[in-house]
């Protein structure tokens, strides 16, 4: 291979790589974007043995499973070759996810539904614990050394395009078919529309070459044995992916996750923004931001990953707090007053039965439209008891569906194009800091393991641990991102003490990275 | 800087074990505040999907601390 690749070349693999990674993620996404949905239709609503079905599918299977996936695909890497190992990751989560489309509901075939949904869930979290390494590896095997941080940036967009393009054919598709036919066939469309990208992806994939480095190691006579044994058998290695995991990814894996789902999560479900609204601001702020993986990606070409990363995880750990005290704050109806207000919808008042009771609770809505542009729903509750002698139980007033006025709006687009330029930061020069820990012939193994602990469980569990600290009893809406915080601190401590700042070699050949 | 990468190395030796008991104590508080039923049962298992994951990790920060204690990362491969 030559110092100089053909830029044409290079662009062709990268654009081939992404574009099935970018596949993966988007199937990875949709099921956590319609776990709500899926649940209703899938699951039944009220039975002690699906709720554990429940929970396993959409809570274990999502983060437990892609460090298992690493194992069993980046071993495969390893031995036969990353070219056939993530195209097979890439039909397996193809296959599976266009599969949980079709799967017919709770009401049809019973419990068969939810089993059926783990078992094809778990074939989507092995798949992309295994393609996420190969596609970063493979890019990386293509890239001169003093180009491998920009060349793989482009795989570091896919994660954050995936989402993008999760949420955006959502927004899309429940705006087409209405709300009502969303909720009872049309969550089905993304899942299905997912055969259509994997098929693409599958036939521009089948036309690549296999790696030049696994080429030559395989010509040679050198590709490893035993992958998983020469990765974690072996102590000089083996320390290596604890380092890439305390230092790196670990706190990279929660400023990802904070900035790009917890994020959305807040402005739902804390501050009860609309649920359009709360997706545009994400939309928007990862439109902005996405070009900065690059950025940051070619960067860290010119002066090393290390700090750039770190001073990622650094601004999430000092800016958090202040970031989301500025979502409360501006999402606080306590706050307004009755000169903001321009007009209040005549009431909808309903009457709902108390289960097991003659009792009623009575519910009214009224819309609150403000001076500003911004509108919210209020709702007034109390419980009328069918025995006259007790008297009604008001129900604290709720606020919901919160329309942002529009300065407000582009207030929180910055916060978010904040918090995912951190994301950009940390994620940005990563995979070519991770390919350049291991050497080739146990890389895709090696790398694979620390990548998905770090983001599949430090990362992907930070929406649930953040919201189960916040449930503790003496906390704050923001005590949950204790857990990002802390875990940002560690890893940016860890990683300020024993990483070095390897700047590339320029004079290094391509022939072998390690 | 290589006496503080093996002193820390004790912090990460101590902080491994320290954090699976406090997941512990966490799991049973939060278990035993629980409503019966499916709620206790979806509880118990939430978190013994969190021990499940996290007690191999912190098992790792262990040996980790222990190689940073024995100087493993005074001199590193692309040093």
């Amino acid at each position: 291979m030559s110092q100089e690749p053909q830029q044409t070349g290079i662009f062709k693999v990268i654009g081939a790589s992404s574009l099935g990674t970018l596949i993966e993620w988007y199937d990875f996404y949709i099921f956590g974007s319609l776990a709500t949905i899926i649940g209703s239709q899938l699951f039944p609503a009220d039975a002690g043995a699906s709720a554990l079905i429940n929970t396993l599918a959409i809570f274990a299977a999502g983060f437990i499973v892609r460090p298992f996936g690493a194992l069993v695909f980046g071993r495969l890497g390893d031995l036969i070759g990353r070219k056939y190992t993530f195209l097979l990751t890439l039909v397996l989560m193809g296959g599976s996810t266009f599969l949980i489309g079709l799967i017919p509901s709770y009401s049809s075939i019973g419990y068969a539904a939810p089993i059926l949904v783990l078992i094809l869930r778990l074939i989507q979290g092995l798949a992309l614990g295994g393609e996420y390494g190969g596609a970063a590896t493979y890019v990386a095997e293509h890239a001169p050394a003093h180009k491998r941080g920009f060349f793989t940036s482009w795989i570091q967009t896919t994660a954050t395009g995936g989402l993008f393009l999760s949420l955006g054919i959502i927004v899309l598709t429940k705006n087409l078919v209405g709300a009502e036919s969303f909720a009872d066939w049309g969550w089905r469309i993304p899942f299905l529309l997912s055969i259509l990208l994997v098929g693409v992806s599958i036939y521009i994939r089948m036309k690549m070459h296999e790696s030049p480095m696994f080429t030559k190691l395989k010509s040679e006579g050198k590709v490893s044995k035993n992958p998983l044994k020469e990765s974690f058998n072996n102590k000089t290695n083996f320390k290596m992916v604890l380092l890439a995991l305390f230092g790196a990814t670990m706190g990279q894996g929660v400023i990802w996750y904070t900035g790009q789902f917890y994020a959305q999560s807040f402005i739902e479900n804390t501050c009860h923004v609309d649920f359009n609204d709360s997706r545009y601001i994400l939309l928007w702020g990862i439109a902005f931001a996405t070009p900065f993986f690059v950025i940051f990606g070619s960067w860290s070409d010119k002066v090393g990953r290390k700090w750039i990363m770190l001073a990622g995880m650094l601004l999430g750990v000092i800016f958090y707090r202040p970031i989301y005290q500025i979502f409360l704050d501006d999402t606080d109806v306590s706050k307004i007053e009755q000169k903001d207000i321009a007009e209040i919808s005549n009431p909808v008042v309903t009457r709902t039965a108390v289960a097991g009771t003659t009792d009623s609770l009575i519910t009214t809505s009224s819309t609150v439209s403000l001076l500003d542009g911004g509108s919210f729903l209020k709702v007034q509750s109390h419980t009328k008891f069918a025995d006259p002698a007790k008297s009604a139980v008001e129900l604290p007033d709720a606020y919901k569906d919160k329309k942002l006025s529009t300065p407000i709006f582009w207030k929180f687009v910055l916060l978010i194009f904040f918090q995912i330029l951190l994301v950009t930061m940390v994620y940005g020069p990563i995979a070519a800091f991770l390919v350049e820990l291991f050497p080739t012939k146990i890389r895709y193994t090696s790398m694979s393991l620390p990548y998905h602990v770090g983001n599949g469980v430090f990362g992907g569990l930070v929406p649930f641990i953040a919201t189960l600290i916040a449930s503790f009893s003496g906390s704050t809406p923001l005590s949950g991102l204790w857990y990002p915080i802390g875990i940002a601190a560690l890893s940016l401590l860890i990683g300020t003490v024993y990483l070095s700042n390897k700047k590339p070699d320029h004079n290094e050949g391509d022939s072998e990275i390690h | 800087m290589n006496a503080l990468k093996k002193a820390l190395g004790l912090v990460w030796i101590v902080l491994g074990p320290a954090s699976i008991i406090f997941m512990f104590m966490q799991a049973f508080e939060k278990i035993g505040l629980a409503e019966e039923g499916v709620h206790k049962t979806n509880t118990a298992l939430q978190w013994g999907i969190i021990l499940f994951i996290f007690i191999p990790i912190s098992a790792g920060l262990v040996i980790f601390g222990y190689y940073a204690w024995k100087g493993e990362y005074d001199n590193l491969p692309e040093d």
